[in-house]
């Protein structure tokens, strides 16, 4: 399946879900992990290693830093994914 | 040419384990004000809410040398049974000679082979590897495993990263004679690429070299957080798992989970991703006792078998994973209740 904007963030959603247990609802592009979804910095961790088994892509530790936003993960897994 | 060695090899297990925590309990409030943190946020990031720190006129090896000699008297031995004594630890504070000779001179046996290794919080998963390899094949018959560690020596109470981490603490076992297979095969391993995730420096060259520069500091330990965190969570699940496999066990036949104490978080992750059922007992001594580093799986042992009793003889998965990086698991039949 192609890694489309939907389908990551389809995904990344459940990651979310499973990793803070937070309402599915409430995730979107525009949210700001830290902030909006109680993802902390470790967590940070689970997310981007649960992704990266999800969608096959290798996203180094100076990236996950930049990623403030699921969008900013999302489009980087899309640009970078295969 | 041939040469002669001991033809059949013997069983091993763990015979006995013993602990020492220092007296001084510090709660998370005693640390934040150094660290601009809260309690809150250092039990959310590390399930850590107490920690014991030796003070200044106790030492490693006076916290090493009451371990150990509990583990020989609760395997119901003297001092004089012990062949060998292997002492695991980052924070002896000398080159040399090793620490593990100065436990013979306190336990009062000058005679049996001994030695340290660094393999920080591997280390006492890597001792018992090479006490199993000794027992196994009749190169001694009764090992002295330590792991210890005073990290209050080489921790920085001003660093954010750190500070609320590291403690202090001894734990030992006996491994000695079995009839049954007591101890699986090790998993052991490196992932050195990540080297510089874990550091204690500057080296003594550091002080020798640089005569006069006054900023070099005290060696402390430093630690990428997050880097170490995601080896962790990603890496050690396999390697615990495979421990499992070739001890010839599955998750639902294992009685206990005892990784290095490292941080909560870790270990939920890990008993996550090897979907561990709720029949395996997990080691959560992390909360009251800190990082300990090769002290952590001794004393998680030995605080598990004093809330659970039952589990005495029954498997543990045992996996330690640190500074190096490197990592090293097994599983062992716990040691049966004291015989004293």
């Amino acid at each position: 399946m192609a890694l489309t904007v939907d389908v990551v963030l389809a995904g990344i959603k459940e990651i979310v879900v499973e990793v803070a247990g937070i309402d599915a609802g409430i995730i979107a592009m525009d949210k700001k992990f830290t902030d909006d979804l109680d993802v902390d910095s470790l967590s940070m961790v689970e997310v981007v290693v649960a992704a990266e088994e999800k969608f096959g892509v290798k996203i180094p530790d100076d990236e996950v830093t930049k990623m403030a936003t699921v969008g900013d993960a999302v489009n980087f897994i899309v640009a970078n994914g295969k | 040419m041939s040469l002669k060695f001991a033809s059949e090899s013997q069983n091993a297990r763990i015979l006995s384990v013993g602990a020492y925590r220092p007296p001084r309990v510090v709660p998370n409030s005693e640390i934040i004000g150094r660290i601009d943190s809260t309690d809150e946020w250092i039990q959310q990031r590390t399930g850590i809410q107490t920690r014991h720190i030796a003070d200044s006129s106790q030492s490693l090896v006076d916290m090493a040398t009451i371990a150990a000699e509990q583990a020989i008297t609760r395997a119901g031995l003297t001092a004089s049974d012990i062949d060998a004594v292997i002492f695991a630890t980052i924070s002896y504070p000398y080159q040399a000679p090793s620490a593990a000779t100065e436990i013979l001179i306190r336990i009062g046996n000058t005679k049996a082979a001994a030695f340290d290794i660094s393999a920080a919080c591997a280390g006492f998963c890597y001792g018992v590897g090479i006490a199993n390899d000794m027992v196994r094949n009749k190169t001694a018959n009764n090992v002295l495993v330590i792991g210890a560690e005073k990290l209050s020596d080489f921790t920085d109470p001003d660093d954010r990263a750190t500070a609320f981490i590291f403690a202090d603490g001894a734990g030992a076992v006996v491994i000695g004679k079995s009839q049954d297979v007591g101890i699986g095969p090790t998993i052991w391993g490196a992932s050195a690429e990540t080297r510089e995730a874990i550091l204690l420096e500057p080296s003594y060259l550091d002080y020798k070299n640089n005569p006069g520069k006054t900023d070099l500091g005290w060696p402390n330990i430093s630690q990428q957080g997050q880097t170490v965190f995601r080896w962790a969570v990603y890496e050690i699940a396999p390697i615990a798992l495979k421990a499992l496999t070739a001890a010839g066990l599955s998750v639902d036949q294992l009685a206990a989970f005892i990784p290095h104490q490292a941080n909560e978080r870790i270990i939920d992750s890990l008993a996550k991703s090897m979907k561990l059922p709720d029949t395996v007992a997990i080691a959560r001594d992390i909360r009251t006792t800190g990082n300990t580093s090769a002290a952590s799986i001794p004393l998680a042992m030995d605080a598990l078998l004093a809330q659970r009793p039952d589990l005495h003889g029954q498997s543990a998965l045992l996996v330690g994973f640190g500074a190096g990086l490197v990592y090293a698991g097994q599983v062992v039949e716990l040691p049966p209740a004291p015989k004293i």
